[in-house]
């Protein structure tokens, strides 16, 4: 019998979403182990965190110093090391977030453990787990040999945990992390009043048949502010600079699955579709009868999107 | 400086691979193999690394014999020699100890990688390796300036390398996080770091002399038993296209009343 530890992500004071979506996953693994799930905050000043995840586990460690002030792989990895140890786990679990993409392999390397990415579930009553390759047009099923086993796990693929029964207890780690070769500069968040594309339950996207940076501007925008909906962006768009990086939806970029995704002049090339393909409903709005993004879409419009979203946005 | 640079031997990403009926892998015939594209981005920055500061770039690829390809090409950019280390297909535990051998033989100021291989999208090895070698990380580097910049098409390393330390842009959840890294020190590759350059008639003539040293991964003593077994690849499940809609008002109509999502 041993213990699965979910290691937290904090932003802004909070536990994130993403977090509960890995207690998911930890739970069907501690059926496992037979173990508990334990939780993991690292951080400084992040004792509300840890009360706010208490809620969903039996124990959390609080690694809460100065020093870990600021995501760095480097420190991070280290206390994820120690906290496994301090919790008895063996399934050391998070969210494949860029902050998890970044701390867990280095984590699994530290503890000699073998490690699986991106993880959509389990494959059967075993080990074996589920992960996309290829762009998302293979699923491959996994097993990590290893006694310990790291994962990280597709936030859009895992319901929220619910809280459990009763609350948890909050356990201070210390972990001494000294000597780091990485230094924290500056962090430039992107500001914006709209929901966070990850985590949008609409998200409306824009792609090269907006023909240029202003109409995306000017098309897309309106139409989020109507449905409440964050921006994404093929990767055409993205790479054309006329959206910022991180809009950008796809297997390379950020993937999404909110209730209803709404795709405005995208062709629908294969990465783009494996980043939003678990969305509930897709809605295709392109002039293209041809265009491969009508073969994932539930409703189709072949249509000349600078007249057919402005009547929408009239009719919503 | 001298930095090493990985490049993958990967099937196309922009063409769809077959699963063989067993599902233990790929069918191989008839597909088309292409460095990854994470990879030529680093092999990108590398050289315009080594123009601003000097020194050499050494390319390494682990795989087959036909890897030999994709080193040529990164030679065919511009890098100075090349190292094929042939093995099978490794998993990214063993590629990491694999390169870690390489590292402490070949002591380079720098490694870039790649953030993850368009084949298996593991976005491990560079992570694993630096935490092998117990240098510092920057993962998912890009660049503040933009791929429309002058700094862009100037050619000009989106990593900042002063005084023993890089400075890296590194793309994090909901915004751009910039960290300085001590040398030595891995940085793994993100899309937008900078437009990789083609291959000039010139550097490929110049790329057929340059020197390839290849190592069985028998002769390294690095364990390569997988830490992560595949059972099996299978389609995902299709999704099923939906229907064609007349115009906006059906369009409407069918979001309120049918999927009810608005």
């Amino acid at each position: 019998m041993s213990n699965v530890l979910v290691v937290a992500e904090v932003v802004g004071g909070a536990v994130t979403k993403a977090t509960l979506t890995s207690v998911t996953f930890a739970r069907e693994a501690a059926k496992r182990t037979g173990g508990q799930v334990h939780g993991l905050v690292i951080g400084q000043g992040v004792g509300a965190a840890a009360t706010e995840l208490a809620k969903y586990v039996s124990t959390v460690h609080v690694a809460d110093d100065a020093a870990l002030k600021n995501p760095i792989a480097e420190a991070y990895a280290q206390v994820v090391k120690a906290a496994a140890e301090a919790a008895g786990a063996t399934v050391i679990a998070m969210g494949a977030t860029a902050h998890g993409k970044d701390v867990m392999p280095r984590a699994a390397a530290l503890m000699g453990a073998g490690m699986a990415s991106d993880v959509t579930g389990f494959a059967g009553d075993g080990w074996g787990v589920k992960r996309p390759v290829q762009a998302g047009n293979v699923i491959a099923t996994v097993e990590v040999t290893t006694d310990k086993k790291v994962f990280t796990t597709r936030p859009t693929e895992f319901e929220a945990a619910a809280e459990a029964g009763a609350a948890g207890a909050v356990s201070a780690l210390s972990v001494s992390v000294g000597g780091l070769k990485t230094q924290f500069v500056s962090f430039d968040a992107v500001k914006s009043e709209r929901p966070q594309l990850t985590e949008a339950s609409v998200v409306v996207s824009g792609g090269r048949g907006l023909k240029e940076a202003d109409n995306f501007h000017k098309i897309m925008e309106p139409l989020a502010d109507k449905l409440g909906a964050a921006i994404g962006a093929s990767r055409a768009v993205v790479d054309a600079g006329w959206v910022p990086n991180d809009m950008q939806v796809g297997q390379t970029g950020k993937v999404v699955a909110p209730n209803l995704y709404i795709a405005v002049g995208i062709s629908g090339a294969i990465q783009h579709v494996a980043g939003m393909k678990g969305s509930k409903t897709i809605v295709a709005i392109n002039k293209d009868p041809e265009a491969p993004i009508f073969q994932v879409a539930d409703y189709g419009l072949v249509a000349d999107l600078f007249k057919a979203v402005p009547e929408l946005l009239e009719k919503l | 400086m001298k930095i090493l640079v990985t490049v993958k031997r990967v099937t196309d990403y922009e063409r769809k691979v077959k699963i063989k009926p067993d599902g233990s892998g790929f069918e191989t015939e008839g597909m088309n193999f292409v460095p990854n594209p994470f990879d030529e981005i680093a092999v990108e920055e590398a050289l315009r690394l080594t123009k601003e500061h000097g020194g050499d770039v050494v390319v390494v690829s682990i795989g087959p014999n036909d890897a030999t390809q994709q080193i040529r090409q990164a030679l065919a950019m511009g890098a100075q020699r090349g190292i094929l280390v042939q093995a099978g297909e490794l998993d990214s535990d063993a590629v990491a100890r694999v390169l870690q051998k390489l590292v402490e033989k070949e002591n380079p100021d720098l490694v870039l990688m790649g953030k993850q291989a368009t084949d298996d999208d593991a976005n491990q090895a560079g992570q694993l390796l630096a935490g092998y070698l117990g240098w510092p990380q920057a993962t998912f580097a890009s660049k503040t300036e933009g791929l429309e910049s002058a700094e862009e098409k100037a050619q000009k390393p989106g990593v900042k390398v002063a005084d023993g330390w890089a400075s890296v842009a590194r793309e994090a959840d909901g915004g751009i996080e910039t960290i300085k890294v001590q040398l030595p020190a891995v940085i793994t590759t993100d899309l937008r770091l900078n437009h990789p350059r083609f291959a000039s008639l010139p550097g490929i003539m110049k790329a057929k002399k340059k020197p390839i040293e290849e190592i069985p991964v028998a002769s390294l003593g690095v364990d390569i038993t997988p830490k992560v077994r595949v059972l099996k690849y299978e389609e995902p499940p299709a999704r099923l296209a939906g229907v064609k809609v007349a115009d906006v008002d059906e369009l409407v109509n069918k979001l309120k009343n049918e999927a009810k999502v608005i």
